[in-house]
């Protein structure tokens, strides 16, 4: 099992004790496909870690030998590996390359020579975005090259995986399979969207509003899925009329699994200085990692683990969350989205008021800019796009998507209510 | 086989842990671990109490089964290849009449799909699987 003791998943923790002396100074997007073809190797997951990650480092001013820390996640959702198909000529004669990207990898093909610390096995976006803070604070390393691959191949998203193949459902599946229960994100999430619709008398037409902005904000990405492949807007009525996945949800309200990689820079303070991006200063990161009492968790559940993280934030960095200006957290499934709004009270949306919040003006130029990123519904599939539009807005480099209001703080998180990870961000490291 | 036509449930497969929960219901009957320190039920099976920690006081209990449908949707394109076959198909959490913090999940096998009565009672009833085991399940009280 993965070491958890750096986390930072407790209240009452206090401030961080490295909060405004780490930075983000550099990050890097990849091309993106819908699906890697399966013979352009340069599309493929290592081909795509390498692009992100090059461009990462040139980013932040940076050269290869700058870097002494290599931190990802084997986390790819790749679904399913390669084998038995056959492999091709090296460095991509494994399942290393086609559907994850090690950090021993990336550092051979790159050529990486002052490498000290390497961490190929960190958790999912969120919380490896904290590893990655906390690893640079502790002094593991001084400037650490972070990279997170989402890969997804040929085939059906989901029938490929082979739990949901089979006649028997061994282990815990044995308590989920046989009633068609298939994934946490999108059935526990959604059991508890009906709970949320039920308690304060919502429907599920109320994310409408939320989804149409999220790819407007992603068609002001220009490499988002949608800027590069279908570039236009969807209205309400495609929402209310998309085809539907398990009754009430839609497709509209499932992120697009996407073939592509992103990359950041993290590296100290001090360093950051002299770099030619304006540093970008970490001010804490935090962690949910839990599971309901019994077979579904509950609304009253992922309220409270939504409450705690909120917390959680505030006390690490010392800012209110009145203090915060960016707010991007995930929205895989649009059904838990609001969990997360409302369980850190973002300009002061309480519960069951998320789906009014939505109706009202949350475009970028508007003053409740939520999910300025687009999210990865409005950008396709890469959690990645939550930390790189918070940057990005407090650089003052987001372009189309810029906000008109302030821009000196952002957090950003991902997976689900119950398990994820979330940072802050500040422009400046006080 | 199940009521649901055209249904493939994956067959549950007990192992060390779980084995007297899927032997009860071979049985007919419904078994929860239950803390003897904290007196609190758990489903499903759990290593240690998630409210004491102990991990050594569980014992099993029969309990009723009785229940209600708390909330409900509609698998209409499963990833999961026995559900392919029979969907639409009711995706319900029925809470536990015994101790409503325990739910579990039913395909409530008798109700046309979204024609769900949200809140109704339920009764326990046992499925056979492909491989003979019996698994829980709930129908709306008659």
């Amino acid at each position: 099992m993965a070491e958890t003791n750096w986390m930072r998943n407790k209240e009452g923790m206090g401030l961080w004790e490295h909060r405004g002396k780490v930075a983000v100074v550099g990050w890097g997007q990849s091309h993106m496909d819908r699906r890697w073809d399966g013979v352009t190797m340069d599309r493929s997951c290592g081909g795509l870690t390498k692009e992100a990650c090059l461009k990462a480092i040139a980013d932040a001013g940076l050269s290869p030998d700058d870097i002494d820390g290599l931190i990802t996640s084997a986390d790819t959702r790749a679904e399913q590996t390669w084998a038995p198909r056959p492999y091709f000529a090296p460095p991509y004669d494994t399942e290393d390359g086609i559907t994850k990207c090690s950090a021993e990898w990336i550092q051979k093909q790159l050529g990486l020579p002052n490498v000290k610390y390497l961490k190929s096995d960190a958790p999912y976006i969120g919380p490896m975005m904290g590893l990655a803070a906390q690893a640079v604070g502790e002094g593991k390393c001084k400037t650490a090259l972070v990279w997170y691959p989402m890969v997804n191949l040929e085939g059906r998203y989901g029938h490929n995986n082979p739990q949901n193949n089979k006649n028997e459902a061994p282990g815990p599946n044995a308590f989920t399979l046989p009633w068609g229960y298939q994934s946490g994100a999108m059935f526990n999430n959604l059991v508890v969207f009906q709970q949320y619709c039920k308690k304060y008398g919502k429907s599920h037409d109320g994310l409408a509003p939320l989804c149409i902005n999220l790819r407007r904000n992603g068609l002001r990405t220009p490499w988002s899925y949608y800027s590069l492949y279908e570039p236009y807007l969807i209205t309400r009525e495609d929402y209310l009329s998309a085809r539907v996945i398990e009754e009430p949800l839609v497709i509209h309200d499932c992120d697009r699994p996407v073939n592509t990689c992103a990359a950041f820079i993290f590296t100290t303070a001090d360093r950051a200085k002299d770099l030619q991006q304006k540093p970008v200063y970490v001010l804490n990161h935090a962690q949910n990692g839990g599971k309901g009492r019994s077979s579904m968790a509950t609304l009253d559940e992922h309220q409270q683990a939504c409450a705690s993280m909120a917390r959680k934030m505030e006390q690490g960095s010392g800012l209110n969350i009145k203090e915060i200006d960016i707010f991007n957290p995930y929205d895989g499934y649009l059904t838990f989205t609001q969990q997360f709004l409302e369980g850190f009270q973002w300009h002061g949306v309480k519960w069951g008021e998320a789906h009014d919040f939505y109706a009202d003006d949350i475009r970028v130029e508007g003053p409740h800019p939520f999910m300025s990123s687009g999210g990865n519904n409005g950008t396709g599939r890469t959690r990645a796009c939550l930390f790189s539009d918070s940057i990005e807005q407090l650089r003052g480099t987001a372009g189309a998507r810029q906000v008109k209001v302030r821009a000196e703080t952002a957090i950003a998180g991902c997976n689900t209510p119950d398990n994820c990870g979330f940072m802050t961000f500040s422009k400046s490291p006080n | 086989m199940s009521m649901i036509p055209g249904l493939e449930r994956p067959a549950p497969v007990p192992n060390e842990q779980t084995k007297p929960f899927w032997e009860a219901c071979n049985q007919g009957r419904l078994v929860l671990q239950n803390c003897t320190a904290c007196q609190r039920l758990h489903y499903p099976p759990a290593q240690k109490c998630d409210k004491c920690g102990a991990a050594d006081k569980f014992v099993w209990k029969e309990v009723q089964g009785k229940g209600h449908i708390d909330v409900y949707f509609v698998i209409r394109d499963s990833r999961i290849r026995g559900f392919r076959s029979a969907q639409p198909i009711n995706f319900a959490v029925i809470t536990l009449d015994e101790d409503p913090g325990i739910n579990f999940l039913s395909n409530l096998p008798g109700t046309p799909p979204g024609k769900v009565p949200t809140g109704a009672p339920v009764e326990l009833i046992f499925e056979k699987t492909n491989t003979g085991q019996m698994l829980p399940e709930w129908r709306v009280a008659s």
